[in-house]
């Protein structure tokens, strides 16, 4: 419940047509009220004392009621649709908002499929709590009230058997709801798991597949069924109890009713058109307590789009910007301190222990070092995607901390070994570098990053586009245009991690050497190949989250027996070590 | 590559998806004819029940005493005890029944997803299947818990209603007739205006929900570049936009139950000033009109849930045509009738149709291989190769040469256009392909993990493997050392695509798989590509000794990978240009040479 008060607040300057759709439906319920007590005063005196005047006054008069019903209606659905879809939209807007203060550690605590569920279905479950449930929560307890205040003016003696049996009913759909609740959220959680199974075996059909796995896939899938039916079975078992508690009720009701009406009106104590409108009074006060118990099945199913909703909202970020943060990134050095690092608290081991090592402004440096011994981990310690758990990094003369994010990334540029290109065209996608950038400028990193051939044999070149997730290019070209992305923000530091990967060592060679021609600029490769690094001012080869060795390239064959054994083992392969 | 959407927005084939979906239903007959006959009978209590209002009263009017009244109430409270009981079992039943049909649906879908070919999975996106299984599925479950019961149950009431009404007051049903055709144009009508609104909400939702996609991927690109806030100005147009459509949408579609509930009113209204006049007339009664008018006002409830549950039902229709359209989706096909075999003593052994048995060898033979994944664009055009038993074939060549291609006509994710693929010199379309896939290990470039432990991830290529098995082809693989580091060793669990792992520590496993499952012939296609040299050095070593006897096809960018290679073949455009083992292409001094020697690289 804490958790739908969070998101309330978040509805804004809709929550005025909140209230406003609140209050049409308030009026078009009492409306509605009225007209049994008209058509009791029509029977009982009109028809009894045959005043066909009288009997027209309150015809018209019930018209005139249906009239209002429908405008109120009408403009109830206006309200509502706005307050509806303008709380769905703001609560995307809080979520997506608080998504980019994410760091890389807050991103990879949520999965990635996990992030978009909360910010689309679970936000529409919530926008559909609202154009489903608002009219019955306002519209029941109004008519429960109203109904009970009615029938006791009507006829008190009569309205007796309310007292009773209402807080019975109650009592029994309350009972029901708190046992079906927290079996909603089991349900929930078999859902989840019935998708996953479903998710996995797309992804890796061809696994599957080559193995001949689908009877194994399709046990461990029916397993998850099996537990969803089981659940479903029992929550749905319960929550339909709901139907004949409510019958139960209602027809007790209507018999008591019978039987002391008609002994009232054996005595002449009671009029038939009273008999029949207390009747439809009691209808009335007992649907809406069967309808306040649908409006309360709808919100405990929202309650839990509504927590993951606000554990997006309420996630502490993990990285915290200095209170006077250094806005100007002085130059390209950079200095390991002491760092350990571990993703997370609770890991057992760190993935970088007690790394010191210190590069000059311009400098370029290879890492080596192999699959596991922490080298990407290590880069992403310099734009600060990640904080060290102790020690410092030092970018430019201060601790990566007290700059700015923003300044201390837009100096220190790094291509990811996943990268990402969006739909959009060749041009949309370099401007991420640099929203100024001229065609010029952009034609210039792409020959530096061996981008400018492919691209000017699309049809269109720099208007080319790359369609959802950049799938219109290979990867080879995919990594090529990361690299003139970055380069185009014209970085103090640039770092490659595996960006090469999908390239051939002849176009490799040919982006090390453009990458030369930037003097001023410090450049850090994470590499597979010695030849990557030959040129290198320095080596550093990691293992298991150490330095093993560090040096110029000509003294590593010496000081390193990784590096010896992987010269070696290329050597032989079809690598040309000399350059 | 066309990418196939699945049909939407309202049913279009009716009649089959009815048939289709009460075919389901059918496995559960006797509980959805018990609960069917349940509910009528409820329903018909119910109705008499309210109708015994009008004797009762009557009766009183006419004098009778406390005794009729007795008889009265005791009657209907009998009516009332019987509907109580039904209701409790309608709804018991059909809860249960839904939940079982919901499950056969789901069952089938992924069973028969798991026959369908891989061109199914190639021309459809993920999220397009999922949304068969979360949203179609779903409604379903949600129209047989809700709709089911309340249709019939409405449909009973309000024809029940009606007849008692005609039956009390012809000259009054006819005005209310009037007023239920009013109701129903007026829901037709609004129906088929709403579609438009739909369609504008469905468009912008998809957009923004793409939108959140792409971007919730790349997010850490995000980060990197700063892009925060331009990314947050995009987001909130397409926002907004949503926000625009559907509260255009909701407004239209809300107005219908008001709507509907005013024009019930109305004619109750009406209905009353002229059945009074009727009373004053002498036409009828005061206790017929006044449950006469009971009656009008309880038929408003049912009609509102009908008008409510007929859309329900008709998305929940919808979403059976898009499942059945999976389920129609043809199924791999399996003509091949020679088995394979593995016993303890000799080894794998060829069962043909006639009953005899020959050892398997390994060899793969390509006899003018035609093949193309669309019409007209062939992607291998006329390859002919021939892998002896044991021997390492590499494929070196650019992105869409047609490298994979090949290795996925060997175990048959696709079939020839023309040509023939032999194993052992036997048609693999003539090989049972459960077999054949058995007999060829594959390690690919994306490794996919299953949510599970390591150890149950590796024993994914053999499921009867022993922990021993495991964990000498976790090291035959190199994978033991970081396997031993992670938290748990092999029983860490592996969740969301094992994301935890680095790319490279994926692959080492997927190479245990392949290791443990001690097949005859192994494609390596990348499946080296994020591992390190020095990693892979130790690999090769372990490889080395799982690859001695086999016939191993080896895809790799990496020229390292290949040059021991056996043959090597340069492909180009869909042909061979060059084969040879390293010594012999080098001596040629053609592409692979080139490449060999840096001279030139292989465009993407």
């Amino acid at each position: 419940m804490n958790d739908l008060k969070r998101l309330f607040a978040l509805l804004g300057k809709y929550r005025k047509d909140f209230f406003i759709a609140m209050l049409f439906v308030a009026i078009e319920t009492s409306l509605e009220l009225f007209i049994p007590v008209m058509i009791a005063d029509l029977i009982d005196y009109g028809v009894m004392t045959k005043d066909i005047g009288y009997m027209t006054v309150k015809g018209l008069q019930m018209i005139l009621c249906a009239l209002l019903a429908l405008t109120t209606g009408i403009l109830y659905a206006r309200f509502a649709a706005r307050a509806a879809y303008g709380w769905g939209a703001e609560i995307r807007k809080a979520e997506y908002r608080k998504l980019q203060s994410y760091s890389f550690s807050d991103i990879d605590r949520f999965e990635t499929s996990s992030l978009v569920t909360r910010l689309t279905s679970d936000a529409t479950v919530m926008q559909n709590a609202i154009s489903s449930g608002l009219r019955p929560l306002v519209r029941s307890p109004m008519l429960l009230i109203l109904g009970v205040i009615l029938s006791f003016t009507m006829n008190a003696e009569l309205a007796l058997i309310f007292i009773v049996l209402a807080p019975i009913l109650g009592i029994v759909l309350f009972l029901i709801i708190s046992r079906v609740a927290p079996l909603y959220s089991l349900c929930q959680k078999a859902i989840d798991r019935v998708n996953e199974s479903v998710e996995e075996n797309l992804r890796a059909i061809r696994t599957v597949k080559a193995f001949v796995r689908e009877e194994y896939a399709e046990d461990l899938f029916d397993s998850a069924n099996d537990n969803l039916r089981y659940l479903g079975m029992k929550t749905n078992s319960i929550a339909v109890l709901n139907m004949p508690a409510f019958l139960i009720i209602m027809y007790t009701a209507i018999i008591l009713i019978m039987w002391f009406g008609g002994e009232k009106m054996i005595s002449f104590q009671l009029e038939v058109g009273e008999l029949t409108g207390f009747l439809s009074y009691v209808m009335q006060v007992l649907n809406s307590l069967m309808l306040i118990s649908n409006v309360f099945m709808l919100l405990t199913r929202s309650l839990a789009s509504a927590h993951r909703i606000v554990e997006v909202l309420e996630s502490a970020p993990s990285l915290e910007e200095s209170e006077n943060p250094l806005e100007e990134v002085k130059d390209g050095s950079i200095e390991f301190r002491n760092v350990f690092f571990r993703y997370s608290s609770k890991a057992k081991e760190y993935t970088l222990s007690d790394i010191s090592f210190s590069i000059e402004a311009g400098e370029t440096v290879g890492i080596l070092g192999g699959t596991g011994s922490g080298k990407s981990s290590l880069v992403q310690l310099i734009p600060r995607l990640y904080d060290v758990s102790s020690g410092a990094v030092v970018v430019g003369g201060s601790d990566v901390r007290d700059y700015s994010l923003s300044s201390l990334r837009r100096s220190v540029g790094i291509v990811l070994q996943k990268n990402m290109l969006f739909s959009g065209t060749i041009r949309d996608n370099m401007k991420w570098g640099n929203k100024e950038a001229s065609d010029d400028e952009i034609w210039n990193v792409l020959k530096i990053a061996a981008a400018d051939d492919f691209v000017r044999s699309f049809p269109g070149t720099l208007d080319y586009n790359l369609g959802q997730g950049g799938v219109n290019v290979s990867g080879g070209q995919k990594q090529r245009l990361s690299i003139a992305r970055t380069l185009l923000s014209k970085p103090k530091i640039i770092i490659f991690d595996d960006s090469t990967s999908a390239v051939d060592t002849d176009t490799e060679r040919r982006i090390r050497e453009g990458l030369m021609g930037i003097k001023e600029c410090t450049k850090i490769f994470i590499a597979e190949r010695i030849s990557s690094v030959a040129s290198a001012d320095k080596v550093i080869v990691l293992a298991d989250g150490h330095i093993e060795s560090i040096g110029r390239p000509d003294e590593m064959m010496e000081k390193s027996r990784i590096y010896r054994e992987i010269y070696e083992a290329q050597l032989k392969g079809g690598y040309d070590v000399s350059q | 590559m066309s990418r196939n959407k699945f049909s939407s927005n309202g049913p279009k084939n009716l009649k089959y998806t009815v048939k289709h979906l009460l075919g389901y239903l059918g496995r559960e007959k006797y509980s959805f004819i018990a609960g069917g006959l349940l509910v009528l009978l409820y329903a018909s209590c119910d109705l008499l029940g309210t109708y015994m209002i009008k004797p009762v009263v009557n009766g009183i009017l006419d004098g009778g005493g406390l005794s009729t009244l007795f008889q009265g109430v005791m009657f209907t409270a009998c009516l009332y005890v019987i509907g109580v009981i039904a209701s409790f079992g309608y709804s018991q039943i059909i809860a249960r029944s839904a939940q079982k049909v919901v499950y056969d649906i789901r069952h089938d879908l992924f069973c028969h997803m798991e026959t369908l070919p891989l061109s199914f999975f190639d021309t459809h996106r993920y999220g397009d299947v999922m949304s068969v299984y979360t949203n179609d599925v779903d409604t379903i479950s949600d129209a047989m818990n809700n709709s089911f019961s309340t249709v019939i149950k409405s449909f009973i009431q309000i024809t029940g209603t009606l007849l008692l009404i005609i039956i009390l007051n012809w000259r009054l049903s006819f005005l209310m007739a009037i007023a239920y055709v009013g109701m129903f144009i007026y829901v037709r009508f609004s129906g088929k205006r709403s579609k438009k609104y739909y369609t504008e909400r469905q468009a912008k939702l998809g957009e923004l929900d793409g939108y959140i996609q792409e971007m919730v991927a790349g997010q850490k690109v995000i980060k990197v570049f700063c892009h925060e806030n331009e990314n947050i100005n995009d987001f909130e147009e397409r926002n907004e936009a949503l926000r625009k459509a559907g509260t255009a949408a909701q407004t239209y579609a809300a107005t219908m139950v008001p709507a509907v509930a005013s024009i019930s009113y109305f004619n109750y209204a009406l209905v009353a000033f002229i059945g009074g006049l009727m009373a004053v007339m002498g036409w009828t009664d005061p206790g017929s009109l006044a449950s006469y008018l009971i009656f009008v006002r309880e038929a408003i409830g049912p009609i509102n849930s009908f008008t409510q549950q007929t859309s329900f039902l008709l998305s929940a229709l919808a979403g059976a045509e898009r499942i059945f359209s999976v389920l129609d989706e043809e199924s791999e096909t399996d003509e091949g009738n020679v088995i394979l075999e593995k016993s303890k003593e000799n080894g794998w052994n060829w069962k043909k149709a006639d009953g005899s048995t020959v050892p398997l060898r390994g060899e793969v033979k390509f006899e003018n291989v035609v093949f193309s994944y669309k019409k007209s664009h062939p992607v291998l055009k006329n390859i002919s190769l021939y892998a002896h038993p044991g021997q390492m074939i590499a494929f070196v060549g650019s992105t869409g040469a047609g490298k994979t291609t090949i290795t996925n006509l060997i175990n048959r994710f696709y079939d020839v256009d023309t040509g023939s693929v032999l194993f052992d010199g036997i048609d693999v379309r003539d090989i049972k392909k459960a077999d054949l896939r058995h007999s060829l290990a594959m390690v690919l470039q994306d490794t996919h993990l299953f949510t599970g432990t390591i150890r149950d991830n590796i024993r994914f290529g053999k499921l009867d493997a022993t922990d021993d098995e495991i964990m000498e082809a976790a090291i035959t693989a190199n994978a033991d050392s970081f396997i031993r580091r992670l938290p748990n060793g092999y029983d860490t669990m592996i969740t969301n695509d094992g994301t935890e792992l680095s790319h490279g520590q994926r692959q080492l496993l997927a190479i245990a798989r392949a290791a443990v499952a001690d097949p005859p012939v192994i494609i390596l296609d990348e499946a080296t590509s994020s591992i390190d040299t020095r990693t892979e050095d130790l690999i090769e070593k372990g490889m080395n000794k799982l690859m001695k006897g086999r016939t191993v096809f080896v895809i790799a960018h990496r020229l390292s990978t290949v040059h021991n290679a056996d043959a090597i073949m340069v492909l180009e455009h869909g042909k061979i240009t060059e084969r040879g083992s390293h010594d012999e292409l080098m001596r040629q001094k053609g592409l692979y040479y080139k490449l060999y020697m840096g001279m030139t690289g292989l465009s993407d």
